[in-house]
């Protein structure tokens, strides 16, 4: 079939008067984009292969390459966009679903950017946290609803299963498949020296990995890849994945090319063939049928740990929080749109679900009102980018955050959003030994402690400015929040006040 | 004794190290000025032999036999480094013959040898290629 | 301009607080020259009282302590009473013309108690009905506020500077062996008589001094246990978490303390097993009700008294003690006036908490 060449949208412009040949851009491209030509004694670049992945910008020496923007266009029209016309052009020569990664990059308003955060003034005082404690550890888990006494008087810890968290930060859910054994490893390690947890994703874990089960929550998902007796037991808590705010509505997808020996095992699938997880789980297509897989996992681990159920951040995710948090499960894990992938169909990824500071907010509120919070913990996720994302998420009523994008950044990701072609030249999103070689976790683990530290010291300059010297005074402390330029819509589901008031 | 070791299991093969250990002894402020449009002459080098690639440079040995073979005293071990005086070489080359590791190689003119000093000359004064090897492959660290 | 309620008002303050052990009742007197002595931390926006065991000859009755806005308010209010509850007596609280105490509401009490069908039918405890009562009248009749419910204790309280208040409603003449006492520096005024403190619910009083950060994490975490938060002060939220963690959790007050000015993690960690576990425990189930930023506060119960500053000790607070009698106050001096000869005086810590009850038991 005829196919018209596409111009490129990115361009690699090299400073000729700094390169040196090196060939560094060269031996580090998946893509094949540099190639040094003998006969002109010059680097060339193809930039129809060049994903933006700045993977020869970052290493070359002498600073010659920069990726930009194509000034190349169609004619200008607002509603036929450069973007609609190519996405046409394509799908009209392959016929195929168009196929993304990452989280959805499209222009809706970013809630978060449009709240701003509350400090002390002469009628309290701020704190200063390099003079005073300041407390930032979290539970997770379901509260008790009575207090039990022994016979001298004494309280009994009644708990059920809880997680302890020494910030309010996890790793979100990727699974060994869609990321590299290396990333894996990087983020168990990053999470056991921080006292946090990191989440297999759906793609069972690793035996080498067993060692830091008590920092790691292992995911059923609808595939059930990877799942057995022992690997329930491994982790510290289990998560039930029902959806993802990257794709909601919709399974995943392995490509047999990125199951080789090691994944297949770990999977419990065959090597080289393609992992499907499918749309819903087909063990449940309703609530009830979520409670008995929650009990079922329950008896499977014997009762020992909490059972988190994550969903897609949806039209009506107040409701069906509200569902999951009478089903016996300990915590509700919410993923905005903006949450990430290892693929996804375009236009799912882009158009279906909502922002995760508004389904935070409602699934917060709703709970509230039906009186069932304390059932459960919320774990908001999709998007967060910094420490005051997170502040402001706890302050809209999260205990939590689940942080994905932003801990595959401080691993090297430069969000060129292929993740889907398995070349990840950062040896993140990758299966083949020589690009995941890229990534050394001793590095990697370092950076992720670097980037969750730096956070938890920024969230607690930001708490001391508020007066607040423990986080759970923060959570759902909504009077500290302020909206800017938000209408009275916006501002009833956030449940804040504008600027000003 | 602060050594550069490497990792294969982290080397990429990028080759980064033998550029940097070119600019290094160039002693120049910029990388694109001195070695533009130059053939380098490194004392670190990447063999690769399809997926395995190991950057070789002089280990510092505690006997090191090039030093003995040095015919003019041009060698010699300063504080555990080995040291070349290119003032003193004459190019006999015996030291590239007997070394095991092929980490002496001919100077850039030829009438003398270069070898690896770990950057004790140079402007940083610490090894170059450790310094910047993307993946930690190459470390430079005191292993006792 | 809004009302209180309508508006969250910070406020700075002065607390005074007496307590006799032994249960022997003394006059008034005593904590009206006390908070008078520290004039200069209020500002004549708000001042109040409570007494306990004030009321023997009706102390099986809930007194209702009410503002009403018109007499179609309290038509309205006594019509909702008269179908909840049985009037044992009903007057209006009686008040002395001061000066610097002006648009005083119309202000009555009543001693009640549930009509046992209505009780029975509610299929609530005796308590919880009354607190639903408190609740509904305060909510949703026009005009009218209930601002004390206890048995055998009484919150009295106005605009005004605390000793004005005093004397309108000549608080030296009441006797009871328990007196809190308020004065006010709102940083903004409405002026409204029943934002000014104590602020009670049943047989819980409190006064307090101070602005806390975690003000909305708790009333949010409180309002889901039906406590509905109408003036959006700090002191109102403090007395339901109280009221919530004594009366239907069943928390000692030194649970309570360990729950609201909870002990560093660094602290919990070094304490031995047994202890350590119970307060890690107490801070995960009730994290919500931690409360961070300066406060002192007085909390009056039946038979008891207790003292706490927050866990970083923002707020001044000093107790003295002489024979059978306990002194709580912002400043030394307020004590002092009253008992120049104390047998101890003493500081206590960040999230200390001071806790008083009756020689014969009581709470």
């Amino acid at each position: 079939m005829g196919s018209f060449d596409l111009m490129p949208d990115y361009e690699v412009a090299r400073n000729y008067d700094r390169c040196i040949a090196c060939r560094v851009c060269e031996r580090q491209c998946s893509n094949l984009v540099h190639e040094y030509s003998e006969e002109i004694g010059r680097m060339t670049a193809d930039d129809s292969k060049c994903v933006n992945c700045h993977r020869c910008v970052s290493l070359c020496p002498t600073r010659a390459l920069k990726i930009v923007q194509s000034d190349n266009t169609y004619k200008l029209n607002c509603n036929w966009t450069s973007k609609s016309i190519k996405e046409i052009f394509t799908q009209a020569s392959t016929g195929s679903v168009l196929l993304s990664s990452m989280g959805n990059p499209e222009d809706y308003p970013v809630y978060f950017d449009k709240m701003t955060i509350n400090a002390s003034q002469v009628t309290n005082p701020s704190i200063d946290p390099l003079r005073e404690p300041m407390e930032t550890r979290v539970f997770l888990g379901a509260k008790p609803e009575k207090i039990e006494r022994d016979a001298n008087g004494k309280i009994k810890c009644n708990l059920s299963p809880q997680l302890k968290l020494a910030m309010p930060m996890m790793f979100s859910a990727m699974s060994y498949g869609s990321i590299s054994y290396n990333a894996h490893e990087s983020l168990a390690r990053a999470a056991e020296e921080l006292d946090i947890y990191y989440n297999t994703g759906e793609g069972g874990l690793n035996e080498d990995f067993y060692k830091f089960g008590n920092n790691t929550i292992v995911q059923v998902a609808s595939g059930r890849f990877g799942v057995h007796r022992k690997y329930l037991n491994q982790g510290a808590a289990v998560e039930i994945k029902m959806g993802q705010g990257a794709k909601p509505g919709i399974g995943g997808h392995l490509p047999g090319k990125k199951i080789d020996s090691d994944i297949s095992r770990t999977r419990m699938t065959p090597e080289g063939s393609d992992a499907i997880s499918p749309a819903p789980h087909h063990d449940i297509y309703s609530i009830e049928d979520l409670r008995q897989l929650v009990y079922s996992l329950k008896e499977a681990t014997d009762y020992k740990l909490p059972i988190i159920v994550k969903i897609a951040a949806v039209h009506n995710v107040a409701a069906i929080a509200s569902g999951i948090a009478r089903s016996g499960a300990d915590v509700i894990s919410i993923d905005g749109f903006r949450g990430g992938t290892g693929a996804a169909p375009t236009r799912i990824r882009d158009c279906v679900g909502i922002p995760i500071e508004l389904a935070l907010a409602s699934v917060d509120t709703r709970l509230r009102k039906e009186g069932i919070r304390d059932r459960v913990s919320i774990v908001a996720g999709g998007g967060i980018r910094s420490s005051t994302d997170i502040v402001k998420s706890i302050a809209l009523g999260a205990d939590c955050v689940y942080l994905g994008t932003s801990a595959l950044l401080a691993l090297g990701c430069h969000l060129c959003r292929s993740c889907q072609a398995g070349k990840c030249n950062w040896g993140i999103a990758t299966q083949e030994p020589e690009l995941v070689r890229r990534l050394n976790p001793d590095i990697g683990y370092k950076r992720l402690v670097n980037l969750m530290r730096a956070w938890q010291h920024e969230i607690e300059e930001i708490m001391g400015g508020m007066g607040i010297n423990s986080i759970e005074a923060l959570r759902g402390n909504r009077l500290m929040l302020r909206g800017v330029g938000l209408n009275e819509k916006e501002l009833g589901i956030l449940g804040i006040l504008h600027a000003g008031e | 004794m602060k050594r550069v070791y490497v990792n294969e299991k982290w080397c990429l093969g990028c080759h980064l190290c033998e550029y940097y250990c070119a600019f290094a002894q160039t002693n120049k402020k910029d990388m694109a000025w001195a070695l533009k449009d130059k053939k380098i002459f490194p004392n670190i080098r990447v063999e690769d032999d399809g997926a395995i690639h190991f950057a070789v440079s002089c280990r510092h040995c505690a006997e090191p036999i090039c030093v003995k073979s040095c015919i003019s005293g041009a060698l010699s071990i300063v504080d555990g480094v080995i040291e070349i005086d290119k003032d003193k070489c004459i190019g006999c080359f015996t030291c590239i013959l007997t070394c095991p590791y092929g980490a002496i190689t001919p100077a850039e003119n030829g009438q003398a040898i270069q070898k690896c000093e770990l950057c004790v000359r140079t402007a940083e004064g610490t090894p170059q290629c450790a310094a910047h090897c993307p993946n930690a492959a190459i470390v430079y660290e005191d292993r006792g | 301009m809004m009302r209180e309620g309508q508006v969250r008002i910070p406020s700075g303050c002065a607390i005074s607080g007496i307590f006799s052990k032994s249960g022997m009742k003394f006059s008034g007197k005593d904590i009206v020259k006390s908070i008078g002595v520290m004039h200069d931390r209020s500002n004549g926006l708000g001042g109040g009282f409570a007494g306990y065991g004030i009321y023997p000859e009706y102390k099986d009755y809930y007194a209702f302590h009410l503002f009403y806005d018109s007499i179609q308010a309290k038509k309205d209010c006594e019509e909702f009473l008269n179908r909840h509850f049985e009037i044992a007596h009903c007057s209006e609280i009686p008040t002395k013309r001061t000066d610097g105490v002006d648009n005083a509401p119309l202000i009555w009490r009543y001693f009640i108690s549930p009509h046992t069908t209505k009780l029975s039918a509610s299929q609530l405890d005796e308590r919880e009905y009354v607190v639903k009562c408190v609740f509904r009248i305060n909510a949703k009749i026009d005009g009218c506020y209930v601002f004390s419910s206890g048995k055998d204790m009484g919150v009295f309280k106005g605009v005004g500077f605390p000793e004005d208040i005093a004397k309108f409603y000549m608080i030296e003449d009441y006797e009871g062996y328990s007196f809190t006492a308020h004065g006010r520096y709102p940083t903004n005024t409405p002026g409204w008589w029943g934002g000014a403190h104590p602020f009670g619910l049943l047989d819980y009083s409190v006064v307090h001094n101070g602005e806390i950060s975690s003000y909305d994490a708790n009333r949010r975490a409180i309002e889901m246990y039906g406590y509905e938060c109408k003036l959006l002060t700090d002191t109102e939220v403090i007395t339901y978490i109280i009221d919530y963690l004594h009366r239907k959790k069943g928390l000692t007050y030194q649970e309570i303390s360990w729950v609201a000015a909870a002990p560093f993690w660094q602290t919990i960690e070094d304490m031995p097993d047994g202890d350590r576990q119970i307060h890690e425990y107490l801070r995960n189930v009730f994290s919500a009700q931690l409360i961070t930023g300066p406060f002192s506060i007085i909390a009056g119960f039946e038979g008891g008294m207790m003292a706490l500053n927050d866990r970083l000790k923002l707020r001044s607070m000093v107790v003295g003690e002489k024979g059978d009698k306990v002194y709580i106050s912002s400043e030394e001096a307020a004590i002092r006036i009253i008992e120049p000869d104390l047998e101890k005086i003493w500081s206590p810590r960040g999230g200390e908490a001071v806790i008083v009850t009756l020689d014969g038991g009581g709470a």
